[in-house]
């Protein structure tokens, strides 16, 4: 353990030893309010009828439960079929971002060919750019894509696409590669290796702790997102779960709404807690390095 | 460096003549190979960043009128900026992004902070911050407007304000709530990420730097300010830059919390404006102008940004 602001042993001491445990104590408390509290309302609150939720002061645990609103959420908006298209889209973000990220990344780590460095830097100079700056071209983009001319709306490559352009993996992906030896692609070289090979068999296997935390970034970009897949997606048969919560919020009781919101945030909470190491990781090293 | 990186091909090719066009020969190869690697990649960087980047520009100029597309200099941009809800929307994302900059950027390091400090429990409390993070933002959203903003005393917040004696509010009714509480909102759903990238910053700092400033007699406050925030200044600056990034593309919470405007305008955004004018007047050259105008008030911020940390190197 380093030492950190206050040292260990002023921390043993009497009284700073009970300041220590009741901040940690109002803390944990404190915390526990205020992030898993509006968690627990929104759970609860979904279970209560609409005039349970009218009344004041509001309740703190539903009276009379009614298992009835999620079953109106699931049923009436549709969730099953929301949750399989984003389920969908974030399965193929994954794939894509996988395939020709790393491939990239590889390319510019091992490979080095010319003007690499000059597409990682063009690549980079993505990340300076707000999306809402680029939404308007974006979009125009893929209503009808330059030369082939076809229109990607309503298609699930016009979310998995735009997601592959993401400079901050790429660049992750390459400062992972940068860190495996040279001698090992030297070796796999004299063995007579392909690039393509020595990527697979021997730049992958090693790199599973960052492929984990791409694609698990690349799951929740795809579940978290709202505006593109709202643009691009306009049809009811393919939106995603978020759009169509907002789509339905309109002409639905809140009561529902917040049930469908439950049911949408379930797989990214069961993601963070299966995976909640992978993906602290991946953030600090990813924003330190960088 | 290519030469390491001999394909496949390269050995099966028939040996060159004389060596030097052999080698050369090898290195075009490689290059192809390495091309290829890249080629995916670089196609969706251009067909979804560096293409549409021109194209919002070009677009900024032109006007489209019934599939026929005209040059009209610079109408767009000064149609724009006549636009009353323009200089609304540019001082409810200033105002935003100023506030939540106080809390969306302060509050992390101050948590971070004090978490750092604890041995106990840190999981448990680095998991509570970062879960909100992890929510779909509608969901969040639709939590915030039907059961904590309710503006009657049915409403958490005013249960809450009414339990402590406070007066209660009408929330996003309310046109000078609009923004605050957009910025609690947001703050709750953004903080995690800052706080564990100063965490990690945090346990980067060199124990012994505390040490000497203790031995030296600083308390508590002097070794955050003479220790803390100089060993964590790159990555204060960065975040700080990143977070005027973020908040100037305020769109979610206005569209869900406040029905887009809100009362008298007070939630329209920039971001907003560019989303109304492309998708619902069928503006998109208009919303383009509004794109390059936003990407410039950002490149000045990030001129400033650049000016001011090299300078203190």
């Amino acid at each position: 353990m380093t030492r950190t602001l206050i040292s260990q042993a002023q921390l043993r001491r009497g009284r700073s030893r009970f300041l220590y445990w009741s901040l940690l104590g109002v803390v944990v408390a404190g915390f526990t309010l205020v992030f898993l509290g509006p968690l627990y309302w929104m759970v609860t609150g979904a279970l209560k009828s609409g005039q349970e939720i009218a009344q004041t002061p509001p309740t703190l645990w539903p009276h009379d439960p009614q298992l009835q609103n999620y079953a109106d959420a699931w049923n009436n908006l549709d969730l099953a079929k929301l949750m399989f298209n984003t389920f969908y889209y974030a399965a193929g973000a994954v794939f894509f971002q996988l395939v020709f990220d790393t491939a990239a990344a590889y390319a510019l780590s091992k490979l080095r060919p010319v003007f690499g460095n000059v597409i990682l830097g063009l690549m980079l100079a993505t990340l300076m750019i707000p999306a809402m700056v680029l939404i308007v071209p974006q979009y125009v983009t893929a209503i009808d894509l330059p030369i082939v001319h076809v229109n990607l709306l309503d298609s699930p490559w016009a979310i998995w696409l735009p997601l592959v352009a993401n400079a901050f993996n790429i660049f992750l992906l390459k400062r992972f590669f940068d860190s495996i030896p040279e001698d090992l692609i030297a070796a796999a070289q004299v063995d007579g290796a392909s690039p393509l090979r020595t990527l697979w068999s021997i730049i992958l296997p090693m790199s599973r702790p960052i492929l984990g935390v791409v694609s698990i970034f690349a799951v929740t970009a795809v579940w978290k997102d709202f505006l593109w897949p709202k643009l691009v997606m306009p049809s009811p048969e393919t939106r995603t779960l978020s759009v169509g919560i907002y789509a339905f919020s309109g002409g639905t009781p809140q009561n529902v709404v917040i049930a469908a919101s439950v049911i949408a945030a379930i797989p990214t909470v069961i993601i963070f807690l299966l995976f909640q190491r992978n993906i602290m990781s991946g953030l600090t090293t990813g924003s330190l390095k960088g | 460096m290519a030469i390491m990186t001999a394909s496949g091909v390269t050995r099966t090719a028939p040996p060159a003549p004389v060596k030097a066009r052999g080698k050369a020969a090898r290195r075009w190869k490689d290059n192809l190979t390495g091309h290829a690697f890249l080629i995916g990649a670089v196609l969706c960087f251009a067909l979804f960043m560096w293409f549409p980047m021109i194209r919002g520009i070009v677009m900024s100029f032109q006007r489209t009128r019934r599939g026929e597309t005209t040059w009209v200099g610079w109408d767009n941009y000064t149609r724009i900026v006549a636009d009353p809800s323009f200089w609304i929307a540019w001082k409810n994302t200033f105002l935003f992004t100023i506030l939540a900059l106080v809390l969306g950027y302060a509050l992390p390091f101050f948590v971070a902070i004090l978490l750092n400090e604890f041995r106990h429990a840190k999981g448990y409390l680095r998991v509570l911050v970062y879960l909100p993070v992890m929510l779909p933002p509608a969901s969040a959203l639709f939590l915030f407007k039907y059961y904590a903003y309710d503006p009657s005393e049915a409403g958490l917040f005013n249960a809450i304000l009414k339990a402590l004696h406070l007066p209660t509010s009408e929330w996003m009714q309310s046109p000078t709530m609009t923004i605050p509480a957009m910025v609690i909102a947001s703050t709750w759903m953004n903080m995690g990420s800052a706080v564990l990238i100063y965490l990690a910053s945090l346990q980067n700092i060199p124990g012994e730097l505390y040490e000497a400033a203790e031995l030296d007699g600083a308390g508590v406050w002097r070794r955050i300010w003479n220790v803390t925030i100089p060993q964590t200044r790159l990555i204060l600056a960065l975040l700080a830059m990143l977070q005027i990034v973020a908040t100037m593309q305020l769109f979610i919470e206005p569209l869900i919390l406040a029905n887009g405007a809100g009362t008298q305008d007070s939630a329209t955004s920039v971001a907003y404006l560019i989303y109304q004018h492309g998708f619902f007047q069928n503006d998109l050259n208009g919303a383009a102008a509004l794109g390059v105008i936003m990407l410039v008030v950002l490149a000045a911020f990030s001129a400033v940004y650049v000016r001011l940390t090299t300078k203190q190197d």
